[in-house]
């Protein structure tokens, strides 16, 4: 992990909590506080986001982006922070899957972020410090609830579609439970109803590994000036292993040692994948707050959308007219086919109009992101057959 | 209602190359009321979603096996997901649909019958097409050929065919008996897609009919 200490000082990570670079924010007062789950309102707090694209005099042609875990609002653009491109450009754009000619695109960054929105490394305005751990632990419903707060003040009644992968696939599936009547069309991508027992477990290990960090100074690191740099790098060499899968770290990597042709006999990084893992660590680091980290996997594992709802998934989405398009990967372990199937069969189950299609490949979880010829023809499809629905004009 | 029929059939004909299967979904189609809300289980490529949104305004869901077939269809824009006829019915609610159709699927099925229940049970109505076994040129490979009949409409060999509960239109009217299944429409055609006589005896459309399509709704 040789290049973790050249990372970025942790002030300037606390700037851009508070103050993001090439973003919108939308503040909200202490006149409109957000009611957590946790049982505690959130005042003031703001939501940093994106938009692409031009909403039509109707306002009917908003498309919302969830991001994932470790994503920002950065989906289209380059990140300020990392200077590499968005990471949904594949999928956004002129032209694309998600035509910014033909709908305007809103993508926040999650509530308990890094990038602009209020989370644990943005000030507490009530003691002028990183709010650490004294930030309030939220949930997926707590970030959709702010997410709504955002179209509100953007005054946008319905969303035309709402789109995600990942945890970005669960907040879709809250948008479509708990605002049902704003949301005409969703996309939730390789993701589940619940988080399995499985899921949390690979999260407590993550945590874990943050928290055993001497830097971590019990959340407390910015003001100690120290950073957990070493545990979150653990952390996310973990959870990128889940992202994958076998066949693609065996494409991709085999068993082919890194810049030698014998093994050193040590712990060096021999292996190409070693090397590949802690380049991911290090990489991260440099862009994501511990804290962070804490919280949103913290909020993924909450995340039940049937003990919501009497234990039956169906309930949740009881006379959805929203009509949905789920999608799964084969090689995806982390959120397997049978968890996407669980959905399919609780939006049927309660009348749904729902489209659910399982794409071939060996890239793992990850596949949402990269490039996935089908995935992108039964997005396109999708949207195309639900702007007929809705009446939107061809393009500009 | 065979006047319709025929002019329908003429359309068709006009709009794309005539073909025994594009014949039937029109048949199965014009079974259907505009407006109302469908399940197609075996959804294939569309082709009959698409005609049935089209040209009747309905509400189409869609059940697929095959992967490429669901892939296709929702790239298409039509609601379709990945499922067995004979293992994910059982998770539609009762009445969820005006009509549940199987559209040259049930002789692949495992459990037509249990199919065909659950059928009437998720729809007011249920409009099935298949293959007539019964039907003279099918006999006469049997009985003269001594081998398993293979015809334009049924390519295939014995040992990698799909179609594991062939049935007549004799055996399948036994079948609504069975599952208390009321019949309110029928039709039978020949390979050149024109529907029989409609008058014509049973044994006669049993004959000569190469496809039937039944239009059936719960009794009582």
């Amino acid at each position: 992990m040789g290049d973790v200490d050249t990372a970025p000082d942790a002030t300037s990570r606390a700037r851009e909590a508070d103050a993001p670079r090439n973003s919108s924010v939308a503040r909200f007062g202490v006149d409109r506080p957000l009611k957590l789950d946790a049982g505690v309102e959130l005042t003031p707090f703001q939501i940093a986001y994106k938009t692409y694209g031009t909403l039509n005099a109707e306002r009917s042609n908003a498309v919302l982006i969830c991001h994932a875990l470790t994503g920002d609002h950065h989906v289209a653009s380059p990140n300020p922070v990392t200077g590499k491109s968005g990471w949904w450009e594949t999928m956004i754009g002129p032209g694309k899957p998600i035509d910014t000619e033909r709908y305007f695109i809103i993508c926040p960054n999650v509530l308990g972020g890094c990038m602009g929105s209020t989370g644990p490394a943005s000030t507490n305005p009530g003691t002028g410090a990183p709010w650490g751990l004294e930030f309030p632990v939220i949930t997926i419903r707590d970030m959709v609830r702010a997410q709504a707060m955002l179209l509100d003040e953007l005054k946008i009644d319905t969303l035309f579609a709402v789109a995600g992968g990942s945890m970005g696939g669960m907040q879709v599936l809250q948008w479509a439970a708990s605002f049902p009547k704003r949301v005409f069309s969703a996309l939730p991508i390789a993701c589940a109803t619940r988080h399995s027992a499985q899921n949390i477990a690979f999260h407590e290990v993550g945590r874990q590994a943050v928290m055993a960090d001497p830097e971590w100074r019990h959340g407390r690191y910015f003001a100690e000036g120290t950073s957990p740099r070493r545990g979150l790098a653990v952390a996310r060499m973990g959870a990128h292993i889940t992202y994958l899968s076998d066949a693609a770290l065996h494409r991709k990597f085999g068993r082919k040692f890194q810049d030698r042709e014998n093994p050193t006999f040590s712990f060096d990084a021999d292996f190409e994948v070693e090397s590949y893992l802690r380049h991911q660590g290090s990489s991260f680091v440099e862009r994501f707050d511990a804290n962070s980290y804490l919280y949103l996997t913290r909020a993924m594992d909450y995340f039940d959308l049937a003990a919501d709802c009497g234990g039956v998934i169906a309930n949740a989405f009881r006379g959805a007219e929203t009509r949905f398009c789920v999608v799964s990967f084969t090689s995806d372990w982390l959120f397997p086919t049978p968890e996407s199937r669980a959905i399919v069969h609780a939006l049927n189950a309660s009348g749904a109009r729902v489209s659910f299609a399982e794409i071939v490949t060996d890239k793992g979880h990850d596949a949402f992101l990269l490039e996935e010829p089908e995935l992108f023809a039964i997005v396109r499809g999708f949207l195309d057959g639900a702007a007929k629905a809705r009446g939107l004009k061809n393009g500009k | 209602m065979l006047s319709r029929l025929k002019r329908d059939l003429t359309m068709a004909e006009a709009a794309r190359a005539p073909g025994g299967a594009r014949v039937d979904l029109l048949l199965v189609a014009d079974m259907v009321a505009p407006g109302s809300k469908v399940l197609d289980i075996g959804a294939g490529d569309g082709e009959l979603l698409r005609i049935l949104g089209e040209q009747r305004g309905v509400d189409g869901r869609g059940i697929e096996l095959s992967r490429e077939g669901v892939n296709e269809c929702v790239a298409k824009g039509l609601a379709v997901i990945q499922g067995d006829a004979d293992t994910d019915l059982a998770d539609y609610p009762d009445d969820a649909f005006d009509y549940v159709i199987l559209s040259q699927t049930l002789q692949a099925t495992h459990r037509p019958r249990v199919v065909l229940e659950h059928m009437l049970r998720i729809g007011r109505n249920a409009v099935v097409s298949f293959p007539n076994f019964g039907h003279w040129k099918i006999r006469l490979q049997l009985a003269f050929g001594g081998h398993m009949p293979r015809t334009d409409n049924l390519p295939y060999s014995w040992w990698d065919s799909p179609n594991i509960h062939f049935c007549t239109i004799k055996d399948f009217v036994v079948l609504c008996d069975v599952t208390g299944a009321k019949m309110d429409r029928a039709v039978a055609f020949n390979a050149w897609g024109t529907p029989l006589r409609f008058n014509a005896p049973w044994w006669f459309w049993n004959l000569f009919g190469e496809q039937a399509v039944f239009l059936l709704s719960r009794r009582g």
